[in-house]
């Protein structure tokens, strides 16, 4: 399978605190891809660097969408990114609570549709249609997600879990080749954590979506994920099949400290 | 060259006039992340309340000095008090709003305090007596630096060694600080946060009041609408220097003091407020950070 | 005992706001005469109203925090009343009947000072709209919007006094002038923070009014421009009195088609993402939202109205100065769009003829206009943020996965 992203000795610096440190790694396609490590390892600066919040010091982000397009991507805006097809979620939701649940995910494709301020005033044909669509995609989404009771609800008045999922619907509906998630799984109860499991399986199967997930809860890592990479202090540690980083050494020293490796 | 000096001279007067205003913008810009739109409000009530004190003990016969110490005095505790009351009624039920909402609060207090004044008090301009007396040794260079000038500019020093010592080494200080750099942190270790919250607006309400009472006495008229304009090139002086820092308020102060002061001597005396403006308006857009500020990251 | 102590409270704050305004509200001194007057009857109002008003504020204080911990969403599925009558037909119908012939008839029954009047707060309606599409839908701070407002009123100014160009011809160009200007100045600040945005706006619309000022060649200064032509009815100069009716009727085709605008703009694509980017900036650009063109589409476009009340405005008083575009101005089309509610249309009409129309004809409150003003962006800010009408999302109908995309609000 071939790589559908592969960052290059990645580096993020903020002031003398180097928070990822000359990282490489690949994401293939419709792969689940865990990444791991104790908390202020710098995996959510990871994330925040490959979707354009932050520049990265050093190294390079470089992407082969299969629909084609190649190319880096260091540099481009949030924006620019999602429409090439990287989507992500918030570690802390940030959904916009004060839409409804449909809003929220028909944001989701608005880099996907085009009407303009002409369209939305004599509402033509096009605009009619378009709209239409989206309306109808936004739902058939949420079917998806199994959130759509909700559909006219306010954001933020959803119970946590179906917050998280509706994160999830809303970066689904920008039509990403690779998925961010990151801790998906935080502050979910085990039954929202085991329908989650179902839901990102079920999203890489049927959609031919690539996902690389921060996750915490590591029944599910283990249960979910193709690969582990794992990093500490800025730097990949350790990377393979779940079977391999459980027994890695390295690994559990990280996560453990030094006097219970066996 | 005499008229350079002048120009240097006056510029550094309007600058120690922004930089006490200013730094009440950036105290509590520092500690809250709030514009208090309402300070320049402050400034103009603690002028009025100056002139009013001074006007009665005139009448009562006190002496110069005594008028100037007890008219400041009243003043500042006046200007003190109603930066507290402010703060406790339009911004503290609002702590946990989201940003905009204290911002148009403070709007809010800021055009309810002008026309309270205007009200209560008058639209027309008030002279303002001279409540600095002229030193003698002064006299010689009464023509480019009058005794009211260099009072302003004693005071303001003098004000700022004071301040940056309390806070450097005062226990309040080290508390104002640390709520500063984490609010959620400081209570946590005990800091009673909406103390030093109305400290912080007390010590810049006084030190707008006493930049309020000086810059009066120099012009020798008050109105109403003073403070609004002062409020707006004060906050200019704040971002210039970088808001949140104490020395950038001061830095900026003086910046914009002599930027006014070289632009009406040298180009014209029209556009005398457009310059702040325009300088404000630049500095956001090429320097939001100001000159001695550090830009944040934006944390997600 | 609660009672004493309530009692109490209520009384050290009356004896602390006596204490507070007693130089400014109770001495006045007449520099000139050298006198000094004491009004001690205004310490007995601030004493008795600050013990009355310490009673309220505190009980609407506690209203507030029993309703924050009440559930937020039961709060939400009650609808309004005024949403309730919109839902309802049978209500909505002869609603609209009734204020169709009132606004026919009006010119009719009142006289020419009424109906200027109410002119008047036609155009704060569309002023608050426009401001509403900016610091409503978008979140974007905009306290210059004033600037623009004069932009509109120079540009035909101007152009009829120079070129003797009418109305019709330069209704388009103010309006086009105040997107020029929107874009002109969005398009570097809109990259600021929300309260620096604030500040910038500001200064901008300080910057325009004192250049008016003072650039007396190209403005004629504080003296402003006079005998500017009313508008034309079909080519003909109508009398004062039918100008008069003629343009409260253009103001409310105006007012009409601007509802008519934003309603639709605000369930678009692009309203949408205005919205979304008011919630958050940052969801929104990791949604693929271009951050700086959504806003400059939203601060053009209420530019683009302020410019064409501007024209308007110019073409009804027939004469405009600098002093009519101060920053009160702004405050006062704030307070209407904060009073009626950011983002809802019906509420920024309900507030725009509230705050228009109460000081007309109470004249005993024209004099507290601004105090009252300043009192509302407080209180709403602190009691009432979603403001009398709050903004309500379109909803859709789903049967299965059939759509009937119906606007239920």
């Amino acid at each position: 399978m071939k790589p559908v992203m592969e960052i290059k000795k990645l580096t993020v610096d903020f002031g003398g605190l180097r928070a990822v440190d000359h990282l490489d790694l690949d994401v293939k396609e419709r792969e689940i891809l865990a990444l791991i490590g104790p908390n202020g390892a710098g995996k959510t600066t990871l994330f925040n660097c490959i979707t354009g919040i932050y520049a990265p010091s050093e190294g390079s982000v470089f992407i082969s969408p299969p629909g084609g397009g190649t190319g880096t991507i260091n540099g481009l805006t949030p924006n620019i990114i999602t429409r090439k097809g990287i989507t992500r979620t918030f570690q802390n939701i940030r959904l916009f609570p004060n839409m409804t649940v449909l809003e929220n995910v028909m944001i989701g494709r608005h880099c996907r549709t085009r009407a303009r301020i002409a369209g939305a005033v004599f509402r033509g044909k096009a605009t009619e249609r378009e709209e239409k669509a989206t309306v109808e995609h936004s739902y058939h989404i949420l079917e998806k997600i199994g959130i759509s009771q909700y559909v006219n609800e306010f954001a933020g008045n959803l119970p946590y879990g179906a917050q998280r999922l509706l994160e999830i619907a809303r970066a689904l509906a920008t039509e990403p080749f690779l998925l961010l998630l990151d801790e998906p799984a935080a502050g979910m109860n085990p039954q929202e954590t085991g329908v989650l499991d179902a839901l990102i399986s079920k999203i890489r199967d049927e959609e031919n979506i690539a996902i690389l997930l921060i996750e915490h809860d590591m029944r599910l890592v283990m249960s979910i994920s193709d690969r582990i990479a794992v990093m500490d202090y800025g730097k990949k540690i350790a990377e393979g099949t779940p079977e391999e980083i459980r027994n890695n050494p390295v690994v559990i020293k990280a996560y453990l400290g030094e006097e219970f490796v066996a | 060259m005499e008229y350079f000096i002048q120009l240097f001279l006056g510029g550094l007067t309007r600058g120690s006039i922004y930089a006490l205003i200013a730094l009440g913008y950036t105290m509590v810009y520092g500690i809250i992340e709030l514009i208090n739109f309402a300070h320049g409000e402050i400034y103009t009530i603690g002028a009025f309340t100056a002139l009013i004190t001074a006007s009665v003990l005139t009448l009562y016969g006190f002496n110069e000095i005594s008028i100037l110490i007890l008219a400041s005095l009243v003043a500042v505790i006046y200007s003190s008090a109603y930066g507290f009351t402010i703060e406790k009624i339009a911004y503290k039920p609002l702590r946990h709003a989201p940003r905009l909402s204290p911002l148009i609060s403070a709007i809010g207090m800021s055009v309810f305090l002008q026309n309270y004044v205007l009200l209560a008090q008058t639209s027309d301009f008030l002279p303002f007596p001279g409540l600095v007396p002229e030193f003698q040794f002064m006299k010689k260079y009464e023509h480019i630096f009058s005794s009211t000038e260099l009072m302003i500019f004693l005071t303001t020093s003098v004000v700022m060694i004071i301040l940056t010592l309390v806070i450097k080494f005062t226990k309040i200080g080290k508390a104002m600080r640390a709520t500063a750099q984490d609010r959620k942190m400081a209570m946590l270790v005990g800091v009673d946060v909406n103390r030093i919250v109305s400290i912080t607006f007390i010590i810049g309400s006084a030190l707008a009041a006493i930049g309020g009472v000086l810059i009066a006495s120099h012009i020798g008229q008050i109105n109403f609408y003073i403070g609004f304009i002062a409020g707006i090139k004060a906050f200019t002086a704040a971002v210039l220097g970088g808001i949140g820092s104490i020395p950038g308020a001061v830095l900026g102060g003086f910046i914009l003091g002599w930027t006014e002061s070289f632009a009406t001597g040298y180009v014209s005396s029209d556009y005398e407020d457009v310059f702040a403006f325009a300088l404000l308006v630049l500095i956001l857009i090429f320097r939001p950070a100001g000159i001695l500020g550090k830009s944040k990251a934006q944390k997600v | 005992m609660r009672k004493l102590s309530e009692i109490k409270k209520s009384f050290l704050a009356s004896i602390w706001f006596m204490f507070l305004t007693f130089p400014i509200m109770v001495i006045r001194v007449n520099p000139i005469e050298k006198v000094v007057e004491w009004r001690w009857r205004n310490m007995v109002f601030v004493g008795v109203g600050s013990f009355i008003l310490s009673f309220v504020w505190r009980y609407m204080i506690r209203q507030k925090e029993s309703g924050l911990k009440k559930n937020r969403a039961d709060d939400r599925h009650k609808t309004p009343f005024i949403q309730r009558v919109r839902e309802e037909r049978r209500l909505f119908i002869p609603l609209i009947a009734v204020l169709s012939v009132l606004g026919v008839s009006f010119p009719f029954i009142f006289s020419a000072y009424q109906v200027n009047i109410m002119t008047t707060a036609l155009m704060y309606v569309v002023l608050g709209l426009g401001l509403n599409i900016v610091v409503g839908l978008a979140g974007l701070l905009d306290l210059g919007y004033v600037a623009f407002y004069a932009v509109g009123a120079y540009t035909y100014g101007l152009l009829n006094h120079h070129f003797g160009l009418g109305f019709w011809a330069v209704l388009p160009a103010g309006a086009f002038m105040g997107a020029l200007f929107g874009i002109l100045l969005g398009f570097p600040v809109l990259r600021l923070r929300g309260d620096y945005l604030a500040i910038v706006t500001l200064g901008f619309g300080e910057i325009i009014r004192l250049v008016l000022e003072n650039w007396n060649d190209f403005s004629f200064g504080p003296s402003g421009i006079a005998n500017i032509d009313r508008p034309s009815f079909f080519g003909a100069q109508l009398s004062l009195q039918n100008a008069t009716v003629y343009i409260y009727f253009l103001m409310i085709a105006i007012a009409l088609f601007t509802v008519f605008v934003v309603n639709r703009l605000q369930n678009s694509r692009i309203g949408r993402a205005w919205v979304a980017l008011r919630e958050d900036e940052i969801a929104c650009e990791a949604m693929g939202i271009d951050k700086t063109k959504t806003k400059l589409s939203a601060f053009a476009l209420g530019a683009t109205w302020a410019g064409m009340m501007g024209v308007l405005f110019a073409a009804k008083t027939t004469f405009i100065n600098p002093a009519s575009f101060t920053f009160l101005e702004s405050a006062i089309i704030l307070s209407i769009v904060v009073l009626g509610g950011m983002g809802s249309i019906t509420g920024v009409i309900i507030g725009a003829f509230v705050l228009i129309l109460l000081p007309e004809y109470l004249r005993a409150f024209s004099e507290y206009r601004m105090l009252l003003f300043g009192a509302i962006l407080v209180i709403m800010m602190v009691f009432r943020p979603q403001g009398i009408i709050s903004n309500v999302r379109r909803t859709y109908k789903f049967a299965g996965i059939n759509i009937s995309g119906e606007q239920s609000k």
